[in-house]
């Protein structure tokens, strides 16, 4: 995504309701500073992130995906990441078999403490996908602005 | 060429008709084309006698045919090969058909042919083909009769066949083969082995020819949903001809993903394509991710086995590690 001549990539959050987002929160009521261009969507828990929400981020323009839950064992609904975390660990080894970079996708776990690890991890993860540049393999061009 | 000969199925299914076991037969006839056998139900023995055909060219699966078969009235006799029998134990598995109303009949297999290897090795023009003890007599308009030896010409699916052995039978005819040490992850490994820049060429230009035609899913027997995500009008992807690159990719990703953990490796998909998208290599792919991040795992191997994805233990690797495991540029 190209915001006002500069490149900012346009990164798309899932987090779960009951810790990421509260980090997220947490990150915010502390004054912790991270991109702006990180949206976030909130999701009941990261096992509701179906893979065609990810490929669907990435087709609307954005150039990175991450999720966020609850650490293993934490999660709300008792195991709802462990499936998260088979699932992702499947389709981004897919997108990374076809030539995806992998640099694009991530999973990690945050808790609703851990404000400090939210904004530590987004500015990390938007940096690295800032220097991928932008998503041009699983772009969708008639999305194009 | 076959062990088990047309007829012996013939005769097979004309007792079990008669001795009032089952009231119709799933199997074979001849197409439009000598090599093109299509499904068929027979309900009648002059039926079965004058039009059911086994040979080289019989490569369709029935299994996925029972979920519709068995809500009908009566018993359905059904014959499967050994890469048939994992598709009928993992439909099983996931409660698709009433297991009371099939007959099974296991069968040997000695490998499908491959009409596009045909083509290439008789040329243009074929006019008739007949199965015979020693390959292929090939008829076409320009030349002399050919004879092909099977084995040149056996699907890719059979030349890396995982397994001989038919898991799932009322009856067998002939012997059980055994599972096989195959090759089947030589490509997926190479693929593996390549840059990314190189994989991402490659997958653009096999997935670029994708029609969506839908056959590798409406073949699929692990894809049985009544109401397919790819049918959603909402989706934006619905029954259509792809219009961006982005869409070729999601059909293909989605469509694998969906019988991750699932798919038997049959093969079909890649046989139906007639685009010859090399399709198992997609499914392949999440065959060897599962086996390597959470142990073996066959599917339809064995009846009410937990597909990997419905699974977990507290201790799976997580995602960054399974991109790395599976990524040449840091081999
Ligand atoms: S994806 Fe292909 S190989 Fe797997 S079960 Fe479906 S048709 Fe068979
Ligand atoms: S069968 Fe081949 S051409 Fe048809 S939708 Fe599947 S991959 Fe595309
Ligand atoms: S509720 Fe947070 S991951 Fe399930």
């Amino acid at each position: 995504m190209q915001v006002k001549g500069e490149y900012k990539p346009l990164i798309v959050a899932f987090c779960c309701n009951w810790c990421s987002y509260a980090g997220a929160d947490l990150a915010g009521n502390n004054r912790l500073n991270y991109p702006d261009n990180v949206k976030i969507i909130k999701v009941p828990c990261s096992c509701r992130v179906n893979p065609m929400f990810v490929l669907r981020a990435f087709q609307r323009g954005a150039d990175g995906v991450i999720l966020c839950g609850c650490h293993p064992g934490d999660c709300h609904y008792t195991s709802g990441n462990y499936y998260t975390r088979r699932r992702m660990a499947l389709l981004f080894s897919m997108l990374n078999y076809l030539g995806i970079e992998k640099e694009r996708t991530r999973v990690e776990w945050v808790s609703a403490a851990e404000g400090a690890k939210f904004a530590a991890t987004m500015n990390e993860f938007t940096e690295a996908v800032a220097a991928l540049g932008e998503n041009k393999r699983l772009e969708d061009l008639r999305c194009k602005k | 060429m076959q062990k088990v000969t047309g007829e012996l199925l013939i005769n097979k299914a004309l007792e079990l008709l008669d001795n009032g076991t089952v009231n119709r037969v799933l199997g074979w006839k001849r197409g439009e084309f000598a090599y093109d056998m299509t499904p068929a139900v027979f309900a009648d023995a002059e039926e079965l006698k004058n039009n059911f055909v086994f040979n080289d060219f019989c490569g369709a699966n029935f299994s996925k045919y029972l979920i519709a078969e068995t809500r009908k009235e009566g018993k359905v006799l059904v014959f499967l090969k050994p890469c048939d029998s994992y598709s009928f134990n993992q439909l099983l598995t996931e409660h698709r058909f009433d297991r009371e109303k099939v007959y099974a009949v296991g069968i040997p297999c000695e490998g499908m042919v491959d009409i596009s290897k045909v083509k290439k090795a008789a040329g243009d023009g074929i006019l008739d083909i007949v199965c015979e003890n020693d390959g292929l007599v090939v008829k076409t308009l320009y030349d002399t009769d050919k004879v092909i030896d099977c084995k040149e010409v056996l699907a890719e699916r059979c030349v890396s066949c995982k397994s001989r052995k038919c898991v799932a039978y009322d009856e067998l005819l002939g012997e059980n083969g055994d599972v096989l040490d195959s090759s089947r992850f030589d490509e997926v490994e190479k693929l593996e082995k390549m840059t990314e820049d190189e994989r991402y060429a490659f997958w653009q230009n096999e997935l670029s020819r994708c029609i969506r035609c839908n056959a590798c899913r409406d073949v699929c027997p692990a894809c049985t949903c009544e109401k397919c995500v790819f049918d959603n009008p909402d989706s934006g992807v619905e029954n259509k001809a792809v219009s961006d690159s982005f869409e070729e990719k999601m059909f293909h990703i989605i469509r694998a993903f969906h019988v991750a953990g699932r798919c038997t490796d049959c093969g079909e998909c890649s046989r139906v394509c007639p685009q010859h998208i090399p399709l198992h290599l997609l499914n392949r792919k999440f065959i060897k991710d599962i086996n390597e991040f959470y142990g073996d795992y066959q599917a339809g191997a064995e009846v009410g086995s937990r597909a990997p994805l419905v699974n977990y233990t507290v201790d799976d690797l997580e995602p960054s590690e399974a991109v790395q495991k599976g990524d040449a540029d840091n081999a």
